[in-house]
């Protein structure tokens, strides 16, 4: 016997009444059910805005690089008038992988099975990823092939925002700026260089790629706002110390949660699923090096951020870590680095690991950044080996029939909720413990996940119901929906 | 038959090289991390580069990442791998905690270069670590270590794995390699 409600005519569970923002509990179902697992296929992934690559890894006309959005292999391509596509990798004929190499360069992917090619020359096709070549065309098909029609399917949106490249598949899904909302701080200051400098950043060569046993939102809602659990789960690490500081040192830098709430430290929650363990409010300075012209380096860049920053009216807080729901997480600091969480099975995931550093970076500081990234992230780094320890075995511990009962505990900070001065989103009650921002993001989940319509979506977006204050959201969106009041929501957690 | 003195020679080489591995690979197994570290030079470099999948012709401009520049699983000297001992040392590092289970197997080993003191070794690795219960992975690939004469003994100065894997199938890397 479970405890979760029958299918419902849609072909979906009714998720949302497995996520219980108000009480505070989550049942363990949404980890393991594989029923629930297609619907995040079909209804999720299919529809929410995906992290596919850096641009700065297709630098040339004929560059591609292979990724995955959701369950589906893309490209991502720069075709030869300099424009990013995303193709699903999939042959239109009988479905081969046109490629299967991670990156390279060419404007044709040709089949192996039965060669039909598609093409990324604008001189040959109109739209890049067409097909072009179909071997024996007249012989195999006369004249009735409609060589416009099957042409690799090709994501209905694209953007490229400061170097990272985004995908949707939906025509219909909102723009990305709107998608994101005042979530784009958190994104500028992981695509922007260290010292401001729009856009200044790109990716080392090479992705770490490797293969958990856990459902892949424990990933998602780890690095949305979890940052209870350093104190245990990266005890280890904490006690060596792999930092800037050097050895002994703490392996963010000496100043990191420096004076925490006190200070002004604050989660952020945003009503659409993203949140970010800190505020744009929260100002730290990079941390101290034990090396004095690194230190040096940071100052100065912590400097110039600053001063620009301050001219345009910004604040310089925001570095995460964060996650972009659903999927993508990052941290824009130290170390610099996004996260993608490929979903495999309900049981099994791809993680993908980008490592940034500044365009202009001096060697040495491209060489430090690279060392600390390796040493402290992906499978081989000291502080996120321990984290795939915990993924795994909660992933595993929830499947029993017994444990399936009883539902997880979310209730840090409930009903403690602060306004916040970004649109559609609110602040933990707490600048360590909090998990708002994970009740959101499982929200907002389930919402997808139930198939709501984009309307629909879009109007639960509106209005953040978490505080007294129901914070609106302050701009006009695409469409022309007006701001709602804030008495049109109903159910909202007691208040405080 | 007379003895070719050139050929004894080299094998009492390669016999004391293999029987170096073959100690190290018996310390990392029972977990001698302290004494092991003694079995690196002070200048010691470890790298384990990523493996991608690249078209015939473009494998060696892309197949790895590049030591030095890129991303690999591992780029590093003693001074993080004496880290990486001193967090298993902890007894909190919980990716290792229960301890695992490790057999590191070390063959095909050939001498690649004799350039007394030093020498360039090239051999095969299959190491194997199970935890708690059916949690298994399988490293294998290939190595090329440089090994300096210390006394009667060795040091390894430079290690280059090959492991071959693209996605790493293994959750991490908690262990030594
Ligand atoms: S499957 Fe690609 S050409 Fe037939
Ligand atoms: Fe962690």
């Amino acid at each position: 016997m479970t405890t979760v409600e029958e299918p419902t005519g849609t072909g979906a569970r009714q998720v949302r009444s497995l996520v219980d923002v108000q009480k505070g509990e989550i049942s363990r179902e949404i980890f393991i059910d594989e029923q629930i697992f297609k619907a995040e296929l079909e209804n999720l992934f299919p529809r929410a805005w995906l992290f596919v690559g850096h641009a700065t890894q297709v630098p040339n006309p004929g560059d591609f690089f292979s990724s995955w959005m959701g369950a589906d292999p893309v490209l991502l391509t720069r075709d030869n008038k300099g424009e990013l596509n995303v193709l699903l990798n999939s042959c239109r004929h009988r479905g081969m992988r046109v490629c299967r190499y991670d990156e390279g360069n060419t404007l044709q992917f040709t089949c192996p099975y039965h060669a039909w090619s598609y093409s990324i020359d604008g001189s040959l096709v109109d739209t890049p990823g067409a097909l072009h070549g179909v071997p024996q065309q007249k012989a195999a098909y006369g004249t009735n092939l409609e060589r416009e029609k099957w042409g690799l399917v090709r994501a209905a949106k694209v953007h490229n925002y400061k170097g990272l490249v985004f995908a949707n598949w939906d025509p219909e899904a909102p723009s990305f700026d709107e998608y994101v909302g005042d979530f784009h701080w958190w994104l500028d200051n992981l695509a922007d260089a260290f010292d401001g400098t729009e856009g200044g950043t790109e990716a080392y060569r090479g992705v770490h790629k490797w293969r958990i046993r856990s459902n892949w939102k424990f990933v998602s809602e780890n690095f949305l706002g979890d940052t209870y659990h350093g104190a245990s789960t990266h005890a280890s690490v904490e006690a060596v110390g792999i930092g800037p500081g050097g050895k002994g040192k703490r392996r963010h830098g000496e100043r990191q949660n420096e004076g925490g709430f006190s200070k002004g430290r604050m989660k952020t929650s945003f009503r659409r699923g993203h949140g970010a363990s800190d505020n744009i409010a929260y100002e730290i300075p990079y941390p101290e090096f034990a090396e004095d012209d690194l230190d040096d380096y940071f100052v100065a860049a912590w400097e110039k951020r600053k001063e620009k920053l301050q001219a345009e009216g910004r604040l310089l807080g925001g570095r995460g870590p964060a996650t972009l729901f659903p999927n993508m997480s990052f941290a824009a600091g130290f170390p610099r680095t996004i996260l993608v969480a490929h979903p495999i099975s309900p049981t099994e995931t791809e993680v993908w690991r980008w490592y940034l550093v500044d365009k202009s970076a001096p060697e040495k500081v491209r060489d430090w950044l690279r060392r600390y990234y390796m040493r402290y992230a992906g499978p081989a780094g000291m502080t996120e080996q321990d984290d795939m320890e915990n993924w795994d075995y909660a992933t595993e511990s929830s499947r029993g029939v017994i444990a399936r009962r009883y539902p997880f505990n979310y209730q840090q900070g409930l009903g403690q909720e602060t306004a916040s001065d970004l649109a559609g989103s609110v602040h933990s009650h707490h600048a360590i413990a909090g998990e708002v921002n994970a009740r959101a993001f499982y929200r907002r989940w389930a919402e997808f996940v139930d198939n709501l319509s984009w309307p629909e979506l879009t109007k639960l977006a509106q209005v953040d119901d978490r505080t007294t204050e129901h914070v609106a959201e302050t701009t006009d969106v695409a469409g022309g929906v007006k701001v709602l009041d804030a008495v049109d929501v109903v159910d909202g957690p007691p208040a405080k | 038959m007379p003895i070719d003195e050139a050929l004894l020679e080299r094998m009492l080489l390669l016999e004391s090289v293999s029987e170096f591995l073959y100690r190290e690979a018996d310390l990392l197994d029972e977990r001698r991390y302290t004494e092991w570290l003694d079995m690196l030079a002070e200048d010691y470099q470890y790298s384990v580069p990523l493996r991608m999948n690249v078209a015939y012709g473009e494998t060696d401009a892309r197949e790895e990442t590049r030591a030095g520049r890129e991303i690999l699983w591992f780029d590093e000297g003693k001074e993080t791998m004496s880290l990486r001992v001193d967090q298993l040392n902890t007894g909190l590092h919980w990716a290792e905690e229960p301890v695992s289970r490790v057999s590191h197997l070390v063959t095909n080993i050939r001498l690649d270069a004799v350039e007394l003191p030093e020498v360039s070794v090239s051999c095969r690795f299959l190491v194997y670590r199970n935890r708690v219960a059916d949690e298994t992975d399988f490293l294998v690939g290939r190595r090329k270590d440089r090994l300096r004469q210390v006394g009667d003994s060795w040091q390894v100065v430079r290690r280059e794995l090959l492991l071959d894997q693209s996605v790493l199938l293994a959750k991490n890397l908690s262990i030594f390699v």
